[in-house]
């Protein structure tokens, strides 16, 4: 018994009938994870794209550094120095939130590279013509450069999201109960791993084939030269 | 206890850590040409075989293919009467190569068909038989594009060897957790692993661009 839901060993067809919505559980689980970790990659690669196009190399070189090395150094290993190292400065949070905040961390290094490369690609001239046509540089950026880059950086985001929902599992050694962990408990408690792993892979792969055609629809159909912002 | 009396322990995983990263690297780029060549291939068996084994092995988690071939796979061969009980090192490394491998299957398959056509025509009017087309005219020009995504999915092969610790392989980071459980000094054993693991990523990132610029040296300078 799980999450309050009983198994049922009688054949291997109700065994897999009877763990689904227990795996369903864990699903849920993961999905918020992945929601979570994403929002806070997403708001930390935007603090070190920005440190990394600051106007002094002091802050534009230690922050190339920091990026390159979250990006070269395991999430697992991550994981636990946040785990073991924050409750050490008095920050104690659930294994959930560690969780999502190592996803977050490890994948702000990718999504910063997302945001400089989308805001790069915009054609110089883009910018010469609204410096010639008097816009203000805030202006400039509001109205001509990120209406360009938005369309560049959502599918390249799209694509992180799908790797951090294939990260989640390693929170598992933190204790969170996400799919995978849920399986490998069913497989403890009754010495059947392969129904409930193989039923885990399987979700993963109906979750990423409709999240990659999402991302598909949105990089064939998201307007390449510009998206309104009205 | 002094922070130099982990090195001794930590080195030991790091060898592990190194000869996985090696094998399964090595192991990976090998699945990595087959399929991605394979999915070229006009017969819609060999076809078909390798755009399932991309699509599953990009579409689930590392972990889960690890803990299917350590823990399910034994129980599948049971079934059908096979010994399929691996010791955590082949498991390890069979896991990371093949997750590996279907990456780098896509990276091969698009290089392979960003090479003009009119080499392929080329090619084909001198008389080249189809294998000589594959190893004199289309690899030479696109194992160079390939070199660059390789190199990232070389160090990220490196950070994924450290889940192979959650099967019991005494890696570093399997080292690493150890030395915490019996010091409670997490701070250090951590800071010291995360530059550990970055200096290895270091020198595979370093290695990688020795390989490009090695099979790259047919280019005219400055391309």
């Amino acid at each position: 018994m799980f999450f309050g839901i009983e198994w049922d060993t009688s054949s291997q067809w109700a065994f897999a009938v009877s763990i689904f919505p227990i795996l369903l559980h864990g699903l849920v689980i993961t999905l918020e994870a992945t929601v979570v970790g994403f929002f806070i990659a997403l708001a930390l690669g935007l603090v070190l794209a920005a440190l990394k196009s600051a106007p002094t190399r002091f802050i534009r070189w230690p922050a190339k550094l920091l990026t390159e090395f979250i990006r070269d150094t395991p999430l697992l290993i991550q994981l636990f120095f946040l785990f073991y190292v924050l409750p050490e400065f008095g920050l104690t949070l659930p294994a959930f939130l560690t969780g999502a905040l190592a996803l977050g961390v490890q994948y702000s290094a990718y999504t910063s590279e997302v945001y400089r490369g989308g805001l790069e690609a915009v054609a110089s001239g883009q910018r010469e013509a609204a410096r010639a046509l008097n816009l203000a540089p805030a202006r400039t950026f509001t109205h001509i450069i990120l209406p360009q880059a938005i369309p560049r950086i959502i599918p390249a985001l799209g694509n992180y999201l799908v790797s951090i929902m294939k990260d989640v599992p390693v929170l598992g050694v933190v204790t969170v109960l996400e799919m995978l962990g849920v399986a490998r408990i069913i497989g403890d408690r009754t010495g059947g791993y392969l129904i409930p792993l193989t039923m885990v892979g399987g979700i993963y792969l109906i979750l990423t084939i409709i999240a990659s055609l999402g991302v598909r629809y949105l990089d064939t159909h998201l307007p390449k030269r510009g998206l309104s912002l009205k | 206890m002094e922070w130099t009396s982990y090195l001794a322990p930590l080195s030991q995983g790091a060898w592990v850590t190194v000869q996985l990263t090696v094998y399964s690297t090595i192991l990976g780029g090998l699945f990595a040409f087959l399929f991605g060549l394979g999915k070229l291939s006009h017969n819609p068996l060999v076809k078909g075989f390798s755009v399932a084994y991309i699509e599953i092995f990009r579409g689930t988690s590392l972990l889960v293919q690890l803990f299917w071939i350590y823990f399910a796979l034994p129980i599948l061969g049971q079934a059908i009467g096979l010994d399929l009980r691996f010791p955590p090192v082949a498991a390890g490394v069979a896991a990371l190569a093949l997750n590996i491998g279907a990456y780098g299957a896509e990276v091969v398959r698009g290089a392979v068909q960003a090479v003009p056509r009119e080499q392929y025509e080329a090619a084909t009017a001198l008389n080249f038989t189809g294998r000589k087309r594959l190893w004199r005219i289309t690899l030479p020009q696109a194992i160079p594009e390939m070199m660059p995504t390789f190199g990232n999915l070389a160090v990220q092969n490196l950070k994924d060897t450290a889940l192979v610790s959650l099967i019991s392989l005494g890696d570093m980071a399997f080292r690493a957790e150890q030395i915490r459980n019996f010091t409670q000094d997490s701070v250090t054993v951590y800071t010291l692993v995360l530059f550990m693991y970055f200096g290895m990523a270091l020198v595979v990132t370093a290695c990688m661009k020795l390989l490009e610029r090695y099979v790259g040296r047919w280019r005219a300078a400055g391309r």
